[in-house]
This record gives structure tokens, sequence and C-alpha cells, in this order.
């Protein structure tokens, strides 16, 4: 028992056995625990990130929402508002139409009843100077017929 | 228990036990069992590290793979916990390989310990000693190496000056510089030679208990005293089995901790 060549012999035994542990165990295995360590931190991160975007999207989701309600009813608003206005419009030239056309056929009417009333006046004229005739048989001057007529039309 | 390869008395068993496997006489003398069964655990370190780095899973480790990273992240925090996180990239191998290698050269303590010697005293081999962490040489070789690069370690870290510095100023200050020089020769010093002598004394009384205790039966023939020493021998083996697991785990942890220790001092700035 005692130090020798073979402590020499160990010794070179052991730093190759450093160098192979380090290649084959050591530097992989933690390589590959330090990725692993890495991609969670990543996923953690990634997750917290879409938390934090999940929430502002359906902030802004609530918010256009909400927009798009406002929106909504202020054009139910104007729509009411413009179709009384197009009803007021309508009845209004509903109205107006209407008296015009009224009053054209108040016009068309009085137009009709003076053409009557002069058709009238002219037969009764012919029938009265036909009537004369006949009743004094005989031929009336110009003067009396004149006279007789005016005397006639004054009378209707 | 195989006791017919020595049939002598008592201290000739033990002495055999206690004899390596060599070519050479004196300082060139080359332990081959030491060297063989140290290189063989080794090389099966490397195998299994092999067989887990050929189906390596970042999603789904399988078995051995967790238990690897297991023991990665257990020497990874012990180093974090002496050097924060900028450790020099050997260390990690380094303590790794020591937790490895010497529990399973430790572990060769638990074969009984007349198996291997008994086989290969079959095959014409005269000596035989398994625990290649009960050779002082393996323990010291792994001290000096883990020495030297404190050694290195505290120069660059410190500088030259710094180093030598630390030797005459360390612990009374600047007026008492031969015994500031002496006293911390040998606080460095210590720190290898306890760190071998500590692995290979556990070790060594490990096996040299596991010998008495096959004493108990050596040679003995069929007799009624027998009926006593049998199953005295087979509970007392087993109780120090028991024990040693823990022993042989705690002093392969205890070396890779001190190691870590060791080089996480080396590289603490001078405080004087």
């Amino acid at each position: 028992m005692s130090i020798s060549i073979t402590l020499v012999a160990q010794l070179i035994a052991f730093v190759a056995m450093i160098w192979l542990v380090n290649k084959y165990l050591w530097a992989p295995l933690s390589a590959l625990m330090e990725a692993r360590r890495k991609k969670i931190a990543d996923g953690l991160s990634a997750s917290e990130r879409g938390k934090h975007e999940l929430k502002l999207a359906q902030e802004r989701s609530t918010e256009l929402l909400r927009e798009a309600k406002d929106k909504a009813n202020d054009i139910i608003a104007q729509a009411n508002t413009r179709s009384n206005q197009i009803l007021e419009e309508a009845r209004e030239n509903a109205k107006t139409e209407a008296e015009r056309i009224v009053a054209q056929a108040n016009a068309e009417i009085d137009r009709e009843v003076n053409r009557a009333k002069e058709e009238l006046r002219a037969q009764v004229a012919d029938v009265a100077a036909t009537g004369a005739e006949r009743i004094l048989k005989r031929e009336v001057t110009d003067k009396d017929h004149e006279s007789a007529i005016s005397d006639l039309i004054a009378r209707i | 228990m195989a006791t017919e390869n020595t049939g002598g008395s008592p201290v000739e068993y033990i002495q055999h036990h206690l004899t390596n496997l060599h070519v050479g006489e004196g300082f060139w003398q080359l332990n081959i069992d030491t060297l063989v069964f140290s290189v063989l655990l080794g090389a099966l370190i490397v195998f299994v590290a092999m067989r887990i780095g050929s189906r390596l899973r970042a999603e789904t480790p399988n078995g051995l793979q967790n238990a690897a990273e297991g023991v990665l992240e257990f020497v990874d925090e012990q180093i974090r916990d002496s050097f924060g996180s900028k450790a020099p990239k050997i260390i990690a191998p380094l303590a790794l390989t020591i937790l490895l290698w010497v529990w399973l050269m430790n572990f060769m303590d638990l074969i009984p310990v007349d198996l291997l010697p008994a086989v290969a005293s079959g095959l014409g081999i005269e000596y035989l000693k398994i625990v290649p962490t009960t050779d002082l040489n393996t323990t010291l070789a792994m001290a000096l190496f883990v020495f030297a690069l404190t050694i290195y370690y505290s120069i660059k870290v410190k500088g030259l000056g710094g180093y030598i510095k630390m030797f005459l100023f360390h612990p009374f200050g600047k007026f008492l510089i031969p015994i500031n020089v002496v006293m911390t020769a040998i606080d460095e010093l210590a720190k290898p030679i306890s760190l071998a002598l500590r692995l290979f004394g556990n070790m060594f009384a490990g096996e040299l208990v596991f010998l008495l205790i096959a004493l108990l039966t050596l040679g003995a023939s069929i007799s009624a005293s027998l009926l006593i020493w049998f199953p005295l021998q087979v509970v007392l083996d087993m109780a120090w089995i028991a024990f040693h697991i823990l022993v042989i785990t705690l002093q392969a942890f205890i070396f890779m901790v001190l190691t870590i220790v060791y080089l996480g001092m080396a590289h603490i700035q001078d405080d004087h």
C-alpha cells in the first residue's frame, strides 16, 4: 500500500473520465435541460402575453360593440326624423294637389255652366224669335226685331 | 464463504485481501486491478451516458434520462450554492464525474469480499482487490487534480501576487509572516490530503470490517459452533452492508461537495 505509478495512471484516467463525462453526459443533457427551461419560460411568457392580448381584444370588442350600438341608434333616430319629414312633405304635397285639382274642377264647372248658359241663351233667343214670328205672322222690321230681342234677352 | 483461496491464518487472509494485483515494484508498482476496475466502471458510466444521449427527449424524458437529469440538477444545485451562477465550465463535469465514478468505485465494496477474488483465483490470478477507492493512489490522484485546479483558479482569480499575499498575510496579518506562510501552507496542503485520506480511510475501513466479518467462519468446519457463528455473520454482514450503502454514498457526496467548496474558495477575492 504505497504511492506509486498507479497514481499517475489514475490521474490520467480521472482526467479522461472528466472529459468523457462532459462530452457524453453533461454537455448534451445540460444543453437539453437549458433548452427546455428556456422553452418553458418562453411558453409561459407567451401565454401571459396571450392572456393580455385577449383582455385587450375583449375590451376593444366591447368598445366596438358599444360604438356600433350608438351608431345604429343614431341612424334609427335619423331615419325616423327623415321619414316623418317625408310623410309631412307628402301630406303637404297631397293637400296642395288636392286643392289644385278641386280648384281646377271648380273652374271647369264654372266654365261649363257659363257655356251652357250662353248656349241656352242663344237657343232661347232663337226659340223666342221663331215663336214671336209665328205669333205675329208678319215680318218684323229690323228695328222691331232688335228691340224685341233685346227686350227678351233682358228678361231672361 | 470462500476460504479455499487462502486457507491460512486470519492475518494471512487479510493481508492477501489487501494486496493489489500488480506489476513492478516500489514506485513503479502498477496496480492492475485498481486500474482495470476503475476504467471498467468509468466505461460503464460512459456507456450509460451514451445510451441516454442516443435517445434524448426534451418533451418526454424516459426513466434513465429522468434519473440522469435528477443527478445533474442535484450537482448543479450544489455548484450554484457555492459559486452563484458564474462557475467555470469544468466544475460541473468534474463534480458529476466525482459523484458518479467515486460512488460506483465505492459500490464495489458491497460485492461480497471473497466473490471476485475467488473467481479470479479460479482463473489463476493470485491477488485481486476490487475496490479502486481502497487504493490510496486512486483517491490521491483525484485529490491532487482538484488541488491543481484549486491553485490554478486561485492564481487566475487573485493573480500570482494575490496568491502569494494569501500565504504571507493570511491568518495573522503582516507582523507574523513566517508563521503565516507555514500556517497557510499547512492549510492548503491539508485540503488534498484530507480529501484523499477521508475517502481512502472510509473505504479501507469498510473493506476491513467486511473482511473481519468474513473471518468469523473462516476455515470453520461443520460443527455445533457454526450454528452460532454463521447466523451471527449473516446478520452482521447485512447490517454492515445497510450501513455501508449510506457510507459509500455519503463519501462520494462529500468528495464532490468538498471539491466544489475548495474550488469555490479559490474563486473568492482576497479580503485582506
